[in-house]
């Protein structure tokens, strides 16, 4: 009786909606890789059964990778990726330390305008942004994403890792100022090393939001070998005629994979960063 | 030659008698909390002020203006936004940005609610189960709208494939070609990929509610709902307040979706305020009413800024 009554909890209270979030959450890529897969005869014969794979085949794939510059968007978002993350840890890290741990006039307000920041959106920034990197001549670089998308990273990381670095205790430093280190060193050799995971967070973050970014992307990279994956993927695979989802649908499952990879291999921090917001206030 | 080399070393011994003094000083002010914390902050404000603070207050002035590309800037004072007052679409665009926001948040709240207590029971692979729910929100926003629109595409998509499959209908409905359900799509669309961040964020929270809590509700004859209601609910309330604060924010002013999955149509149906001041700026030129349309949403953003600041002060 009771363990009829446990069974019967277990699937309602969890397998029945555990299999409903799971095929909710999934099918969308099973739709893109099925897609991927077929030939467009079986792919737009309407007695088919859609994910269902009778002949399984490349095609799509090679004509994706000899047809179109993904490479060069795969490698272009890569290394805007990684500058951009750069850049943001560094600067994010420097406007964090003080903030955390210092006692300075104006901190207080300084850390309420950070966190503002981080919450001014792109949208109301992108109108004047495009005419101030016009001006700059930066059009049609990777120099003007790896400039502004750190503009939306810096608070956010900045946020982030003063969270991780009000965690180490001050009698640390202060034991290392009293031994002669100066306060630099202090940072550099002992605060920061303990930071790690906060840092590893931050930058799981940043680079997934690096790669991810479109509206900057979209106003500032038109021409297609400066292009990032999103912006070329929507910009040049859509192409208006009918036979196009195969090659489509191949281009956004392989632009979907470095992230899914990095976020796999890193999905505690990921979870962590996210949280972090939420969970300590 | 060894007078030389006394010389020489007396001047180099003489010499760091008056010079360490000085580095110790310059040391010693570097030292100070305030300079310290100045000399570290001063490159990441510029930097900010530089490109985000600039273009923030450029944009203040762009929508003051009547400025076209490639053309010189007239000054209208408030004109821009007279113009909008009268625009139909730019209405059509503030009453779709509230409806899209408020239902959308609305279903992601309470269906990361369940996510979350369903996830919150002990069970196999339950850390792989966590990242394979959270995938919709890790993978670009663009590449799997790309999929939702040959997924509602009126013909050959998946979801009109099943209803004709399974027999449900003859042919499916237009998901996004008429201005109801292309409003019902993307917002399906936004729920799909933001209901993870809720359900993990929530998921989180429960955590950390300690379990004795529970416990004694339970000897105090509180039932699952009672549970429910008097314990996990009041607890978890920060952390639902902060994750749809959150989510209002980037659902208010969401551009990619729409963008990608009907473009503001059709016929202007679902231009969301952000995609709409995209398209008078860079489809049309109109740099200044484009300013003039972001800037009409800088109210809503300071209001939840403000309701923000006070919930996390009064903590």
């Amino acid at each position: 009786m009771v363990g009829e009554l446990t069974w019967r909890k277990r699937l309602f209270g969890l397998w029945l909606p555990l299999a409903a979030f799971i095929v909710v959450a999934l099918f969308p890529f099973t739709w893109m890789a099925a897609t991927s897969l077929k030939t467009n005869a079986e792919l737009y014969d309407p007695k088919a059964m859609p994910l269902t794979i009778r002949h399984p085949s490349l095609v799509h794939y090679i004509d994706l990778l000899q047809e179109t510059n993904f490479l060069t968007w795969v490698a272009n978002t890569m290394l805007v990726a990684v500058v951009a993350t750069a850049i943001s840890l560094l600067l994010g890290s420097m406007l964090a330390y003080p903030l955390a741990r210092m006692r300075f006039r104006g901190a207080a307000l300084l850390a309420i305008t950070v966190a503002v920041t981080y919450l001014v959106p792109q949208t109301l920034l992108f109108v004047p942004m495009a005419d101030l990197i016009g001006r700059m001549n930066l059009g049609n670089t990777l120099s003007a994403v790896m400039l502004t998308y750190p503009t939306l990273l810096v608070p956010f990381i900045a946020w982030l890792l003063m969270g991780y670095f009000k965690t180490v205790p001050k009698e640390l430093e202060e034991q290392a100022l009293i031994d002669g280190a100066s306060r630099w060193r202090a940072m550099t050799r002992i605060i920061l090393p303990l930071c790690m995971p906060g840092f590893i967070s931050a930058g799981i973050f940043a680079f997934t939001l690096a790669q991810n970014e479109f509206l900057y992307a979209l106003l500032f990279l038109s021409r297609s070998s400066v292009r990032t994956v999103p912006i070329g993927v929507v910009g040049e695979l859509i192409r208006g005629d009918a036979f196009y989802w195969g090659q489509l649908m191949a281009g956004a499952l392989l632009g979907s994979i470095p992230v899914a990879l990095i976020y796999s291999l890193f999905v505690k921090y990921y979870v962590a960063g996210l949280t972090a917001g939420a969970v300590k206030g | 030659m060894s007078k030389v080399l006394e010389a020489s070393r007396a001047g180099a011994l003489a010499a760091p008698a008056r010079r360490p003094f000085r580095f110790d000083r310059v040391r010693a002010v570097v030292e100070r909390e305030s300079v310290f914390s100045w000399l570290m902050l001063t490159p990441p404000l510029l930097f900010l002020l530089a490109f985000l603070g600039y273009p923030f207050f450029y944009g203040v002035y762009l929508s003051f203006f009547h400025r076209e590309v490639a053309r010189a800037a007239s000054f209208v004072g408030l004109g821009n936004f007279v113009t909008l007052s009268n625009d139909p679409i730019f209405w059509q665009s503030v009453r779709n940005t509230v409806i899209f926001t408020g239902v959308a948040t609305v279903l992601k709240a309470s269906g990361g609610l369940g996510m979350a207590l369903v996830m919150n029971q002990s069970f196999r692979m339950k850390a792989l189960t966590r990242a394979m729910l959270l995938l919709p929100f890790i993978v670009p926003t663009v590449l799997s709208t790309v999929a939702w629109q040959w997924i509602l595409d009126p013909g050959m998509g998946l979801f009109n494939r099943l209803l004709v499959v399974s027999g449900l209908a003859t042919t499916g409905p237009s998901w996004l070609g008429n201005p109801t359900m292309a409003m019902i799509s993307i917002i399906m669309v936004n729920t799909w990929r933001g209901l993870p961040f809720f359900g993990i964020s929530i998921l989180a929270g429960l955590q950390t509610i300690p379990v004795d809590l529970h416990e004694s509700a339970t000897i105090d004859g509180a039932g699952t709902w009672g549970r429910f209601r008097y314990v996990t609910l009041p607890s978890l309330l920060p952390v639902i307040f902060i994750v749809t604060t959150f989510s209002i924010i980037l659902t208010f002013f969401d551009f990619q979706l729409v963008y990608v999955l009907t473009g503001g149509g059709p016929a202007n149906s679902t231009h969301l305020m952000a995609t709409y001041a995209y398209s008078l700026s860079m489809g049309a030129g109109q740099m200044g009413l484009g300013s003039a349309v972001a800037l009409s949403m800088v109210p809503v953003l300071g209001l939840l800024l403000v309701l923000l600041t006070f919930y996390v002060r009064k903590d």
